[in-house]
């Protein structure tokens, strides 16, 4: 342990009796510099949904632009009228701020942090019987890095004013894209939002960088380390895999995007130019010296990026694995094959960067290698599926909300799935490249799987984090409403692409062969706004069921991993009981065992057994 | 309400098969019929993955909805159906593993043919394109560009260079640098329609994309590089063109259109732009100009 004096609160509780516990221990030190990685994974969540709030704020600017171009913003339409354009309505450049902060705050704020930060900090000593992270210090680290990368973000916003070095306000925000490709990013003469906002985008990547760097670091020397007695690599959970393999992406990826972020602040800030080709003339500046190479960014960036992706979900996959099998009351299908290829997806993953880059003017006999491995990514992301759809064929599934969002994202990965096929295949790609069906499918993939999945692990561990039970009739609203506006969103997204409408457009509609699209345009703000409204249920439901939900006990899903022995919430330490491992986590409904759960840690010898009996550790 | 969140889940596949079938109809489809060669087999590759994802796609959302239903049935009080007490089966594994592998491989191997005729430079059509050239009687050696024009993006717009005439009226090779005598428009590209054409792209400041849409032609235009790309236009008619790669708040409204004319449309326009960028300010006919 660190030789830094900190408080522990809920250590406080552990050894109280159940019916006294503080529930909401946990949640009372959200503030503090706690290392307790219960605490952390709190703080993660809560964070991360206050921001998931954020970028859908964004994505509605972004949506009600596409509905609605050039018409004033309704609510926010005075304050935009007031600070940003005269009219109330979105400004091109506005525009562009507010897709590029969308899918930066989405991605580095929400999707990856929630995966690995909150729920991977809460889950991974708790799954393998640690009393906390190998490096307590260094986890709390990682997340209050995550402070700075949220004020550095909203600087790219453009919410710190002239005193930032962004003039314009939020029309100089930060708008190269999340993929922040240079020339653009490089120069400040390229756009407003290249000025400023760009060193203060590049400080918040490079930040939040730092944390996963300290996160994944951990994860791994924990779960190789910290493992109970008996817990050997295959009885782990499929989450504490998913969350290994991610840890192990993240190490391998990062440090090549943390190089190149500094490299393009270096090209913005200092003028140097590695990504800057020598006589370019931008907007009448003065001609660009030196003799860099804008293509050397997009394979440095997609060699983070494309791990990045697998990064966003892989970690989804093992929590959904874990939530299905033990809401379906059987063992999870073909739990090596899924340990296999959540491997393979990660190793694939390193070799398909260049799918993002088939038409970027690189070597086109690349293109052809790297379509062969993508297309190739697509098996071990199948047999996945066929094992979930195997996990729940012959189970008793009860139909709560965990078991629907685990349901919605194995039915909208095989979406994801199957889209990402037309897109690896690069003759295909040279239409589809650039347009809307690229956006549909990586929300099918990043909203319709990973949030949905992170829907379900909300449900499904927080009593183990606040010791109540979520309500489920609002939960179901919510997903019901979600599930609806989601689909509603993004499916027609498909149809936008393949009608050939370009991301990124301000006003599509200048382009005549797209006018006709404009009706359809409106009916997907019209379900995005359902969609995002209904995520105040689900914040209403964390909140009222932190205080008043039904109290539940250490095990209220009768489920088998090691989590479920510890107290609700646990206390500093985590168990009271020093867990010993005897089987695999998947043990339901043996009919050999008269529960149709066997808990992890409960010994193959029945308990009232004489006290001298040995305890051997069964032979798997 | 576990049966209605079984209808639900195999539901909400079945809407989107019809909005799917129903879409080309309502236009939220392809724009038109691929209007060049290689765009009509672009498509045709598009409709053989649709065709495979979609059996996929009905084939996995059955199977859900199937063991939805049968897992509700199970559930219910009457029945005595124990849960089915299995890790898994390795001969399901091995099947489900190999058949989608092959598909997967097939879809990959099939595409190879098409990615090289667009792309790489050896497979290019370049007798065809010498053709035209022949066509068009540009003096010519055999070492001079194949291109027919040099497009050149900035924000937020297309400019396009031509190669000019010599003093006896013949059309010149392009050359890689400008020439006194070439001949320059903006986000207006004319080429000679029914025969493969080669452009060279480039962008003076930030990176663009060309698209032209109907004729399933992108290219990225990357800043220190000249990149040759050929297509083909099927009819003489115009086209939409667009930038669709991120270029700054003007991106959207890099508009502009190509026109594919006859090979006689096509220099009789190079003469009205040669007629105009040597207008010298006195008012008296020019022969070759028409309008």
């Amino acid at each position: 342990m660190s030789s830094i004096a900190i408080t522990h609160d809920a250590g406080a509780h552990s050894h109280h009796p159940e019916g006294e516990i503080d529930r909401l221990a946990l949640l009372k030190q959200v503030y503090k510099f706690s290392t307790d990685h219960k605490v952390i994974g709190i703080q993660f969540l809560l964070l991360n949904l206050v921001m998931l709030l954020v970028g859908g704020a964004l994505a509605l600017g972004v949506r009600w632009q596409l509905a609605f171009p050039w018409e004033q913003v309704p609510l926010f339409g005075g304050l935009i009228a007031k600070n940003i354009s005269m009219g109330g309505q979105i400004s091109p450049e506005f525009y562009t701020m507010l897709f590029t902060m969308h899918a930066s705050i989405m991605i580095w704020m929400v999707i990856i942090p929630v995966l690995a930060g909150a729920f991977g900090n809460f889950l991974i000593p708790l799954m393998i019987g640690a009393g906390d992270m190998a490096f307590p210090l260094l986890n709390a680290l990682s997340f209050w890095f995550m402070i700075p990368t949220a004020f550095f973000f909203a600087m790219a916003l453009g919410l710190g004013g002239e005193l930032s070095g962004i003039r314009g306000g939020m029309n100089g925000g930060s708008a190269q894209g999340w993929t922040s490709y240079p020339v653009l990013a490089a120069l400040k003469q390229a756009s407003p939002g290249s000025e400023g906002g760009q060193f203060w985008w590049l400080m918040a990547v490079n930040c939040v960088g730092v944390s996963s760097m300290m996160g994944s670091v951990n994860y791994m020397t924990t779960i190789i380390n910290m493992r109970a007695p008996g817990m050997t690599l295959f009885r782990m959970p499929l989450t504490i895999w998913s969350m290994f393999i991610t840890a192990i992406l993240q190490a391998f990826a990062l440090p090549v995007l943390t190089a190149t972020g500094f490299m393009l602040m270096m090209d913005n800030v200092l003028g140097t130019c590695f990504f800057v080709p020598s006589g370019l003339v931008v907007n009448n500046a003065e001609p660009t010296l030196g003799g860099g190479q804008s293509l050397l960014w997009q394979h440095l960036f997609w060699f983070y990026s494309h791990p990045a992706v697998y990064i966003m979900v892989l970690p989804a996959m093992g929590m959904v694995s874990d939530m299905l099998s033990c809401n379906c009351r059987r063992p999870i299908f073909g739990y090596k094959p899924m340990v296999y290829s959540l491997a393979a997806i990660a190793g694939l993953g390193f070799i398909v960067w260049g799918h993002h880059m088939f038409i970027s003017g690189m070597n086109p006999a690349l293109g052809m290698t790297f379509m062969v491995s993508t297309i190739m990514i697509a098996l071990p992301s199948a047999v996945k599926v066929f094992n979930w759809i195997g996990t729940i064929w012959g189970g008793r599934p009860e139909f709560n909300c965990i078991f629907l969002n685990c349901v919605a994202f194995v039915s909208l990965f095989i979406v994801g799935g199957l889209s990402g096929i037309f897109m690896a295949a690069v003759p295909v790609d040279i239409y589809i490249h650039d347009t809307y069906f690229i956006v549909a499918h990586f929300h099918y993939v990043l909203f319709g799987a990973t949030l949905f999945c992170v829907f379900g692990g909300i449900h499904f561990w927080f009593p183990k984090m606040f010791g109540r039970l979520m309500n489920e009739t609002w939960g179901k609203i919510h997903f019901f409403l979600t599930f609806i506006g989601f689909n509603g969103t993004f499916f027609p997204m498909h149809l936008l692409g393949i009608a050939g409408m370009p991301r990124r457009y301000a006003d599509p509609y200048l382009h005549p062969y797209l006018e006709h699209l404009l009706p359809l345009n409106q009916f997907m703000t019209v379900c995005a706004i359902i969609m995002g409204f209904a995520q105040f249920i689900l914040i209403g439901n964390i909140l009222w069921s932190c205080l008043y939900g039904k109290i539940a006990g250490r095990n209220p899903w009768r489920a088998n991993g090691l989590e479920w022995s510890a107290p609700s919430p646990p206390g500093h330490g985590n168990f009271d009981i020093p867990p010993i491992v005897y089987r695999g986590p998947y043990e339901y409904s043996d009919p050999d065992h008269e529960s149709d759960f066997w808990p992890q840690w409960e010994p193959p010898v029945p308990r009232d057994k004489p006290q001298d009996a040995p305890q051997v550790l069964p032979a798997h | 309400m576990k049966w209605f969140w079984c209808v639900f889940f195999a539901f909400w596949p079945l809407v989107a098969i019809v909005v799917c079938a129903i879409a080309p109809s309502v236009g939220w489809w392809l724009p038109g019929e691929a209007a060049s060669p290689l765009g009509h087999r672009i498509d045709d590759l598009f409709y053989l993955i649709l065709i495979i994802t979609t059996i996929s796609f009905v084939g996995t959302q059955l199977g859900l909805a199937y063991v939805l239903f049968t897992g509700a049935r199970r559930t219910d009080p009457d029945v005595t159906e124990k849960t089915w007490f299995s890790h898994g089966s390795h001969e399901l594994e091995v099947i489900w593993s190999t058949v989608p592998a092959l598909v997967l491989l097939f879809i990959a191997l099939y595409q190879l043919n098409v990615w090289a005729e667009y792309r790489v430079k050896e497979a290019f059509p370049k007798q065809q394109m010498e053709a035209v050239l022949t066509r068009l009687r540009q003096k010519r050696t055999v070492n001079d560009s194949v291109a027919l024009a040099e497009v050149t993006a900035r924000q937020f717009e297309w400019r396009i260079r031509y190669p000019g005439f010599d003093a006896e009226g013949n059309l010149l090779p392009l050359m890689q640098d400008p020439q006194p005598t070439d001949l320059y428009a903006v986000n207006d590209l004319h080429l000679p329609a029914n025969a493969p054409v080669m452009i060279n792209l480039k962008t003076e400041d930030v990176q663009h994309s060309f698209f032209l849409p109907e004729l399933r032609v992108k290219q990225d235009a990357v800043p220190g590089l000249v990149i040759p790309i050929w297509f083909e236009a099927e009819h003489e008619r115009d086209y939409a063109l667009l930038c669709a790669e991120l270029c700054g708040w003007g991106h959207y409204k890099m508009k502009a259109r190509f026109v594919a004319e006859s090979d006689a449309g096509f220099l009789n326009y190079l003469r009205v732009l040669h007629s105009q960028q040597n207008y010298d300010g006195v008012h008296q006919k020019v022969d070759d100009e028409e309008e």
